[in-house]
């Protein structure tokens, strides 16, 4: 009798949790097929990429021992004939051995006074470039912020004309300076300005984006205009992320102002250029240290700065 | 005088506010009141044009602000201030500036910018604090206060407007009980000492009773009463609140205008 009684409530119970069953094991399917489909595009996309630039592991392999090549020219003294066969002599007396004396410090940093005198004009092309994309950037990105401004076309203007700066790289914008304002500082600082713009303004206008409205609100019921609203209720909110983002683009100005001068824009670049052509190795491997000093000096300092403006409670 | 006229708010076909008219003679205290969703956050802010009507006229002193723009329109804003349930103040600014900046109207962009308030201005502001009993915060930023000191430094802000209306919207839905009261008796004793007429949203019966001259019943987007405190009868009640137990949210207010549903694909999960 049992048998015959599945219409009872706990039989109709059964049959909605297996239909219930049912259609959870058929989402699972359905996302399983999705994720299938994802994983065959990237696996697509990679083989393509990886054809496409001739890219091969054996290659690679093939290729290392060339690095080490230059190691050993470094360290080719005239004692060891201009061969790189002979192990480089390593002392002390050597290392601070005078001008003449192949392998010191004096005879290896000979030209600091260039070099040092270029670090500095790198650095504060930098720094411009860093201060001229960092205002032109927060003038545009409140423009091309969907909330602060009503008229999509104008929003719709600001991002395309950030885009463009962001989207050429500074290398070329130089090319393009150094031919108006002729090999110099400000060729460069003008181009890594410009892409700086483009791409802080994409940041501060996302930021612009994310502020509570609220203060907003409180500053249109005062009867504030646009500007003074975005003076009080926006920047006070927005200021810390610009400038911890400033300081990092600062960063990478820093590193871009350093082979700007590849092309003639000013800078240490130049230099750079100048050594690997005339196969000075000595002279590489000290503009470079000198670099990645300057470059692990700069981040310090600004990840300190950055760091208290994230933590502290700053007025502006 | 305040006067709406046959004032009308459609949101979509079928969703809409009024018609409301309404006479409010200067320096009354006017609560309105209602379920969330009745239309009465959005009654208010008509009435400074942040939200513009469809159709009706709003006129205070015999003058038309329904068709206002530009900087007539921020004037007419500084002249009738508003609270905000969340009090909208500058969190990172402190509670003196966020005072201050009720004078954004009058004050040009230049000294706008460089905070540069006038001694007189810094006086007034300074004065407005101590009537809310909130000069000892001060220099203090103002998201260090707690819920009943922002709602006390937003009141004081709008004194800063030198206001001819405050517009209150649900100033106590975010305090507790002896906040509330706190805030309630400042907008009343505002109300009584320099006859700033206040038009304030409550969510209470109790609250508009004890402190409002007069009450705006609403429900469903229209006026279903307006009257003294003691004319309202259980009736009345009950046709504003509603029986209890039914539907709770009606489709009306610019916080319960339907959205719709974002359907998610299984993939962005």
């Amino acid at each position: 009798m049992v048998m015959t009684l599945p219409r009872t409530g706990a039989g109709r119970e059964a049959d909605s949790l297996s239909l219930l069953m049912a259609r959870i094991e058929e989402h699972r399917r359905a996302k399983r097929r999705i994720t299938t489909v994802y994983i065959a595009i990237f696996a697509f996309l990679f083989v393509c990429s990886v054809w496409l630039t001739d890219f091969s592991l054996p290659d690679l392999v093939a290729g290392f021992p060339a690095l080490g090549l230059y190691i050993t020219k470094l360290f080719t003294t005239a004692l060891a004939g201009g061969s790189s066969e002979r192990i480089p002599i390593v002392s002390l007396s050597h290392f601070f051995g005078d001008a003449d004396t192949k392998q010191s410090l004096a005879y290896w940093f000979f030209n600091l006074n260039t070099f040092v005198s270029l670090i500095v004009e790198t650095l504060l092309m930098a720094v411009l470039a860093t201060l001229m994309g960092f205002t032109i950037a927060f003038a545009f990105s409140f423009f091309a912020s969907r909330n602060l401004v009503d008229n999509p076309f104008i929003v719709w203007i600001a991002r395309r004309l950030m885009e463009v700066l962001r989207s050429i790289p500074d290398l070329v914008f130089a090319l393009f300076f150094v031919f108006c304002y002729g090999i110099g500082p400000i060729a460069g600082i003008l181009a890594m300005g410009l892409h700086t713009a483009g791409a802080l303004g994409k940041l501060f206008s996302e930021l612009n984006e994310n502020i509570s409205m609220r203060p907003v609100e409180g500053m249109r019921a005062v009867g504030a205009d646009w500007p003074k609203t975005l003076r009080y209720a926006v920047v006070p909110q927005v200021l810390p992320g610009f400038i911890s983002y400033a300081l990092l683009r600062f960063e990478i100005n820093i590193r871009s102002s350093a082979i700007i001068g590849v092309v003639g824009a000013g800078g240490i670049g130049a230099e750079i250029k100048k050594v690997i052509n005339f196969n000075q190795y000595e002279d590489v491997s000290a503009v470079i240290i000198l670099v990645v000093a300057l470059v692990m000096l700069i981040d310090v300092i600004s990840g300190q700065i950055r760091h208290r403006f994230i933590t502290t409670q700053l007025q502006h | 005088m305040l006067i709406l006229d046959d004032v009308i708010r459609k949101f979509s076909p079928d969703v809409s506010i009024g018609t409301v008219s309404l006479e409010v003679p200067s320096g009354q205290m006017v609560g309105v009141i209602g379920r969330s969703g009745a239309g009465k956050s959005t009654l208010l802010r008509m009435i400074n044009r942040m939200v513009d009507p469809t159709s009706g006229r709003i006129l205070f002193e015999g003058k038309d602000v329904t068709g206002l723009k530009g900087a007539d329109l921020r004037a007419w804003r500084r002249r009738c201030a508003m609270i905000f349930q969340q009090f909208n103040l500058i969190d990172r600014l402190d509670v003196i500036t966020n005072v201050l900046t009720g004078r954004l109207n009058e004050v040009s962009l230049g000294r706008a910018i460089f905070k540069a308030f006038s001694p007189p201005e810094r006086a007034l502001a300074i004065r407005a604090l101590d009537r809310l009993g909130m000069t000892k915060a001060a220099l203090q930023k103002a998201d260090t206060l707690s819920g009943g000191q922002q709602q006390r430094v937003a009141i004081a802000r709008a004194l800063m407007q030198e206001p001819e209306i405050i517009l209150a919207d649900e100033p106590i839905a975010s305090l507790d009980p002896h906040n509330a009261k706190v805030v309630m008796d400042a907008l009343r004793q505002i109300n009584r000492q320099d006859g700033i007429t206040v038009f304030c949203n409550l969510h209470t019966l109790a609250t508009a009773k004890n402190y409002c001259d007069r009450i705006v019943g609403m429900a469903k987007g229209k006026v279903v009463f307006d009257g003294r405190p003691d004319e309202l009868s259980d009736v009345m009640v009950h046709r504003i609140y509603g029986p209890e137990g039914l539907e709770t949210n009606h489709p009306f207010g610019p916080d319960s205008v339907p959205v719709p549903q974002k359907t998610v694909h299984p993939a962005t999960v």
